[in-house]
């Protein structure tokens, strides 16, 4: 039933038309028909078959066959149920899409579209995804694009088979880019290690993989060092195992430099989320002196303004961040104000009825926004330019999401460290917060200044909650799980200290890192909470403690 | 005139909240009641919820065929909003004072280890849908979900058959289900002759999102040269910035895949699939296996529901074998007594969603097909392994050394810790 006799002499005709306009490119002419045979087995093929299909697609010489490779890897090869022919459609579908557009696989031109119901993916599971991977990778030795060649090679290490090192030799004799040469040169000597029996050769690739970073070559180095069960060495050559051995201690010794870097850059990652989520509480705990629990809940409307900006403009979801920061500083903010004005200006100087009543508030604002948007985390999505690696070697790497966060969280520092420095607001905020009877006397409005001075704060929680939801989950709980640690860091580094409350959030992000992997997550928590109390025994004022009038009036 | 209009709806509405109780008494008095213990309110709402929907429509199908043994059913479903104690206490409602014939409901451990001693003084009996750590067997409760032998033990089987996986990573949230089922694994591990150093356990708190250390370890640890996999029991919402770190990481699924036992089709509903593509979950049902049960149950739910997008996911099918098991009991006993009923169950098979039977075994356990599905971009979950037949849930666990002579029998032996060696029933209450 695959083949009805009428389609078939339709696709010779295709074909005829094809042959007369289109010149043969490799030696075994590609012929459009059989390479449209070849796709319709994918339709039924097990996974077995798929992966022998893939293997003869890639060998074929076909002029559409990475393509349509490509389109199978990103889940876009599709067969449409009422003629069984095989598509590829322009993006993989969604939870909520309905209809695809097609794009027929010989032409690659747009083919229409059709129903989901109508349409049935090709699916693949995680081996052929690696085949599929080695095989586009061969494709992709020969881009222009330099990345890509780079990425090919990458790719093709992880299959090293004969065929493969001699295309990467092929390539190496023309390749110019001296980064990709390198690269080649690096895997081409890791295969000489695979087959190498000849010392001198062995000699000669551990040479050019002495400064390689690459775990693979540690592994495989390391391999040369391996004992047989009766206590004699794999490798005989004495030489070949000293080299070998001198290589893979100096590898050993840059991974773990590396890897004490990358304890830092994570501690001060991690950092940056606390000084961000403590900085908003440093004006209205540090400051103004009250003690605002629903401060998390201020953090968890900023990370919903997230979530609404973006439903509000989903084709411009990489440039939606630069939206949601301002909306929701005003958001918080204006919850902040609101707060103030309605239940804490009531409030002042009654430490344990203010945490009581903003403990409620909490309370209302989390189930508010559950009956907005239901109990159920909402998804917000990472735009592309924050997703992925920067790889600064084969030893250390950091995600973007982190740096733009430490970037974000120094900004946002900045800014409100110019704020109170520079503008008229700040200096009223400094001399209310100072002397509130000689600023009134002075004709400073205070019950102005500390709703103002409120609502600056939440704003900041709300600016903290954008950076959230690019961490961690968006939910009615968000904020809850954040406002424990924001206290610490305010009152660790110093009530009414910024500068107090970045190196007091730095320093516990970097402490938590590096006891992380000896304690687990749980114990490095509680042995950073002990340590903190301790602290704060010998030393109430924190780090940095207040100075002159303010100090006197705490 | 704004008066008279309310006063005259007050009036109606009086009206028909008297016609309603009255109809209601006389609806009481042949109905059989059933119990719906699942949390509506708190953390575990988000899960919970979708099980009091799916007993709710099990129960209108039911009365749909006219009801059981002549009566209607009659759900009374109650709140313990996420809270242990207050488990116990609602279910001590539902038996005393509500005096329900059979209850469906919990999904922590934690709050089933809460209500096992209301069902058992009480003599009630319930249905337990979730896959749970073993180590149980209560005369009062039927363990509809998945044993770790019918979840864990086949996944790691599969991953070290098929895929070649040769070290592990055992990634869990800090509490008793993942602990237990990391021992149990551990154990197996061991004794398949896997080395200690190349076995790494790590527990996270609840709702823990920081995973660039621990992320940044595990790739690493897959670098050595060996085939790594993470068998992740993380449960809950820190799942998501794992996923999302581990794809930040480059950690695809070809290099270090990563097998779950907590995230299904409801989880995934919720966030972008796209970054898990290729990540395995360990499942008994999957909505994606297309049978004709499953597609009729799925059209049935989304009529009941009211929303054709939303999933199914396994808890459900076992709330759905569940409920029928209890039926056929009933049927079988003529009665709603519980110890009739109880009698009635081991031995009993209704079929399964997924094209096979779950039978009743004397453990209290049910037999349920194991399969392994891969994440697609859609949320769903591609099927690439599965079990050849339903695999027999085993209440005590063959790999754990305190456990090799327990045995759980409420057929022959009336026991469901009873030990072969010393020949001694310890009761329901082990260590």
């Amino acid at each position: 039933m695959r083949k009805s006799p009428p389609r078939v002499n339709g696709w010779i005709l295709v074909v005829l038309v094809c042959l007369g306009s289109r010149a043969p490119l490799s030696a075994q002419s590609p012929n459009d028909a059989n390479f449209l045979t070849q796709l319709g087995k994918l339709r039924d093929a097990s996974y077995g078959d798929k992966e022998k299909i893939i293997e003869d697609l890639g060998a074929s010489g076909y002029p559409n066959v990475r393509p349509v490779l490509r389109a199978m890897l990103e889940d876009r090869l599709y067969f449409r149920n009422s003629d069984q022919k095989v598509f590829l459609v322009k993006s993989a579908a969604q939870g909520d899409s309905t209809s695809l557009d097609l794009i027929d696989p010989v032409t690659l031109k747009s083919a229409g579209s059709a129903s989901i119901e109508n349409l049935t993916e090709i699916g693949i599971n995680n081996h052929l995804r690696r085949i599929l991977e080695t095989t586009l990778a061969r494709f992709g030795l020969s881009s222009p694009d330099v990345s890509v060649r780079l990425d090919a090679v990458l790719e093709i290490e992880k299959s090293l088979d004969d065929s493969n090192v001699a295309l990467l030799r092929e390539r190496m004799a023309v390749e110019k880019n001296s980064k990709v040469k390198k690269e080649i040169a690096t895997v081409l000597a890791l295969a000489a290690l695979n087959d190498g029996s000849d010392p001198k050769a062995l000699l000669n690739a551990i040479a050019t993989l002495r400064g390689s970073l690459n775990t693979d070559v540690r592994n495989r180095l390391q391999g040369l060092l391996d004992r047989n069960p009766d206590g004699s060495y794999v490798e005989s050559d004495a030489q070949v195992r000293a080299a070998a051995a001198e290589a893979v201690t100096t590898i050993n010794h840059w991974r773990s430099f590396y890897s004490v870097i990358e304890t830092f850059i994570f501690g001060l990652s991690q950092g940056s989320v606390l000084v961000l989520i403590a900085i908003g509480l440093a004006i209205t705990f540090g400051v103004m002196g009250v003690i605002n629990m629903a401060h998390g809940e201020l953090m968890m409307l900023g990370a919903y303004t997230t979530y609404v900006v973006q439903l509000a403009m989903p084709q411009h979801i990489d440039g939606s961040i630069f939206v949601a920061i301002p909306a929701a500083f005003v958001v918080a903010g204006l919850a902040g104000v609101l707060i103030e004005r309605t239940v804490i200006r009531m409030l002042y100087g009654r430490p344990l009825e203010t945490l009581l009543a903003t403990f409620g508030i909490s309370l209302i604002l989390q189930q508010l926004v559950r009956s907005i948007f239901t109990a159920l985390n909402r998804s917000v999505v990472t735009p592309s330019w924050m997703s992925g690696t920067l790889q600064v070697n084969d030893a250390l790497a950091i995600t973007y999401n982190r740096l733009y966060t430490m970037i974000f969280t120094l900004m946002v520092f900045g800014a409100l460290l110019a704020v109170l420095k520079f503008t008229r607001i700040g200096l009223e905020i400094r001399a209310v917060a100072q002397n509130r009877a000689m600023a009134k006397a002075m004709g400073i409005r205070s019950e102005w200044v500390d709703a103002m001075t409120f609502g600056l704060g939440s704003g900041i929680a709300g600016v903290a909650g954008v950076a959230l939801s690019q961490l961690t989950n968006v939910g009615p709980n968000l904020g809850q799980s954040y406002i424990i640690d924001s206290f610490l860091v305010v009152v660790f580094g110093g009530v009414g200290n910024l500068w107090g409350s970045l190196v007091g959030g730095m320093s516990m992000g970097i402490v938590d890192e590096i006891l992380e992997p000896y304690a687990g997550a749980v114990l490095a928590k509680i042995i950073v909470l002990v340590a903190l109390i301790l602290f704060i025994q010998r030393r109430p004022q924190g780090i940095f403690p207040p100075t002159g009038r303010a100090s006197e009036n705490q | 005139m704004a008066h008279m209009k309310s006063k005259s709806m007050f009036v109606v509405s009086s009206l028909l909240t008297a016609v309603m109780a009255v109809g209601g008494m006389a609806k009481a008095q042949d109905t059989i009641k059933v119990g719906v213990l699942h949390s509506l309110s708190g953390t575990m709402a988000i899960s919970e919820t979708t099980l009091k929907d799916t007993v709710l429509m099990m129960i209108d199908e039911q009365n749909k065929k006219g009801g059981l043994l002549g009566k209607k059913l009659e759900a009374v479903v109650v709140d313990p909003a996420s809270n242990w104690p207050l488990f116990a206490e609602k279910a001590h409602e539902l038996l005393e004072k509500d005096k329900v014939a059979v209850v469906f409901g919990c999904w922590t451990s934690v709050s089933r280890k809460s209500v096992l001693p209301v069902f058992e003084k009480d003599d009630g009996l319930l249905f337990y849908p979730v896959q749970y750590e073993g180590e149980e067997s209560s005369r009062n409760v039927i363990y509809t979900g998945a044993a770790p032998n019918q979840q864990a033990i086949p996944a790691v089987d599969y991953l070290m058959n098929e895929v070649g996986v040769k070290r592990w990573v055992l990634e869990g949230t800090d509490y008793v289900y993942p602990r237990t089922t990391n021992k149990i694994l551990e154990a197996y591990l061991l004794a398949k002759g896997v080395k200690p150093s190349n076995i790494s356990i790590n527990y996270t708190p609840f709702g823990f999102s920081d995973w660039q250390a621990r992320v940044s370890f595990i790739k690493k640890f897959g670098s050595e040269g060996m085939k790594t996999a993470v068998v992740s029991t993380i449960n809950g919402d820190a799942n998501v910035p794992f996923y999302k770190e581990l794809a930040n990481q480059k950690v695809s699924a070809e290099d270090i895949p990563v097998v779950a036992f907590s995230v299904g089709e409801e989880e995934l509903s919720g966030l972008d699939a796209r970054p898990l593509v290729g990540h395995l979950a360990a499942w008994n049902y999957f909505e994606s296996i297309n049978t004709s049960a499953n597609r009729s149950f799925i059209n049935e739910w989304h009529t009941y529901i009211k929303n054709p997008k939303r999933t199914t996911n396994d808890p459900m099918e076992a709330h759905y074998i569940g409920f029928n098991l209890w039926v056929k009991a009933v049927e079988k006993a003529g009665t709603t007594n519980v110890d009739k009923v109880i009698a009635a169950l081991p031995g009993l098979e209704v079929p399964n969603l997924t094209g096979s039977m779950a039978k009743v075994l004397p453990n209290h356990h049910i037999t349920k097909p194991v399969y392994i599905g891969e994440v697609r971009a859609d949320g769903q979950f591609s099927v690439v392994w599965k079990t050849q037949n339903a695999v027999p849930g085993d209440a005590w666990s063959k790999y754990l050394p305190e456990d090799k002579n327990i045995l759980a029998d409420w057929v022959t032996l009336n026991c469901g810790n009873y030990n072969k060696a010393t020949k001694q029933c310890s009761g329901q209450n082990y260590k």
